[in-house]
């Protein structure tokens, strides 16, 4: 079995932002549901959350691009 | 005429695009400078201010539509990033927040206009620069809003935390507030910059692989173009949401050094 150790870490460092980015949504959809009035407070408050736990994936693939 | 080099992949040995694929050669001359990228950030500039001194001379009352499109997004970085994040003092940072928008977005398209097809911020120096301007500007309000001393108090002892905690919370303060922060900052916007043209250059490129190998590939290829083209609308969300959360971030920075609470 071949591969690198940056392909793994990559693959590990993925777990949290996926945990983090269904917990977000999860409330989004909670609270859009009890209120759907709430979307225009709601929607940016979500996608700040998600873009800050995207960042931490990110940061994985281009550490596993850059340290080969 | 390629500006970079796959001249090195044959039908057989398929090169998968790398980190290599982001490096560009001079288009004239020696000098590093006139690359494509370079370029692209000078020509970003100009059509930004294109755009809106044409849109915006003669303004009618009721607006043309290209007046509409120019002030709305003005209007939205001065009204929903500006006025609800900063409060009450947010007129002087709207030209800084502007620009910062403005620039990032054009930039961040350039990556999928067909021709351009590259967005400027997947070369690290430029989220740099742009987080070291958020660095300076967020640190010189803040001290000249509470004093220099005071802010550093303010960072390293926040008040009304129980005596023992400042033994972790201070370092913990002091290296968001002077490391994390910026580095964060550009590495969120070039990561996803970086990962998004890859993305595209994987699916472009492997398509172009199937289609030149044998029948069952070319079959399969059209899949990976229709992923490509997939991938280009999921990649204008995240570039102007990338461009949105930039600035979002740094108008946050900017009432928390104005803030009187921290």
């Amino acid at each position: 079995m071949t591969g690198t150790m940056a392909i793994v870490g990559f693959g590990l460092s993925t777990i949290g932002p996926g945990i983090a980015t269904g917990l977000i949504f999860a409330a989004y959809i909670n609270g859009l549901a009890r209120q759907p009035e709430a979307r225009g407070l709601l929607q940016p408050i979500a996608f700040l959350g998600f873009a800050l736990a995207e960042a931490l994936a990110l940061f994985g693939l281009v550490l596993a691009f850059v340290l080969k | 005429m390629p500006v970079f080099d796959r001249s090195g992949a044959a039908a057989e040995g398929f090169v998968p695009p790398s980190a290599q694929d982001f490096i560009f050669r001079p288009i004239f001359g020696d000098s590093l400078f006139f690359t494509k990228p370079a370029l692209l950030v000078f020509f970003s500039v100009i059509v930004i201010s294109v755009f809106f001194i044409a849109t915006s001379r003669k303004a009618l009352v009721v607006p043309s539509r290209a007046q509409f499109l120019g002030e709305s997004i003005y209007g939205f970085v001065r009204e929903v990033i500006g006025r609800d994040v900063i409060g009450p003092d947010f007129m002087k940072f709207v030209p800084f927040l502007f620009s910062l928008f403005t620039f990032i977005l054009v930039n961040n398209i350039f990556g999928i206009i067909p021709i351009i097809q590259f967005p400027t911020m997947s070369h690290i120096g430029f989220p740099i620069a742009l987080a070291l301007f958020t660095y300076g500007v967020y640190h010189a309000v803040a001290i000249k809003h509470h004093g220099f001393f005071k802010y550093v108090k303010d960072i390293c002892f926040m008040p009304g935390i129980p005596k023992p905690i400042y033994i972790i919370l201070t370092p913990v303060e002091l290296l968001t507030f002077l490391v994390t922060r910026p580095m964060t900052l550009s590495i969120r916007l070039f990561a996803n910059m970086f990962a998004g043209h890859l993305l595209l250059l994987v699916f472009t490129i492997g398509g172009e692989h199937l289609l030149a190998g044998g029948l069952f590939m070319k079959v399969l290829s059209p899949f990976s173009f229709v992923m490509a083209i997939g991938l280009t609308f999921f990649e204008f969300g995240i570039q102007c949401l990338q461009a949105y959360i930039f600035t979002l971030l740094t108008a946050l920075y900017i009432a928390g050094a104005l803030s009187d609470a921290h």
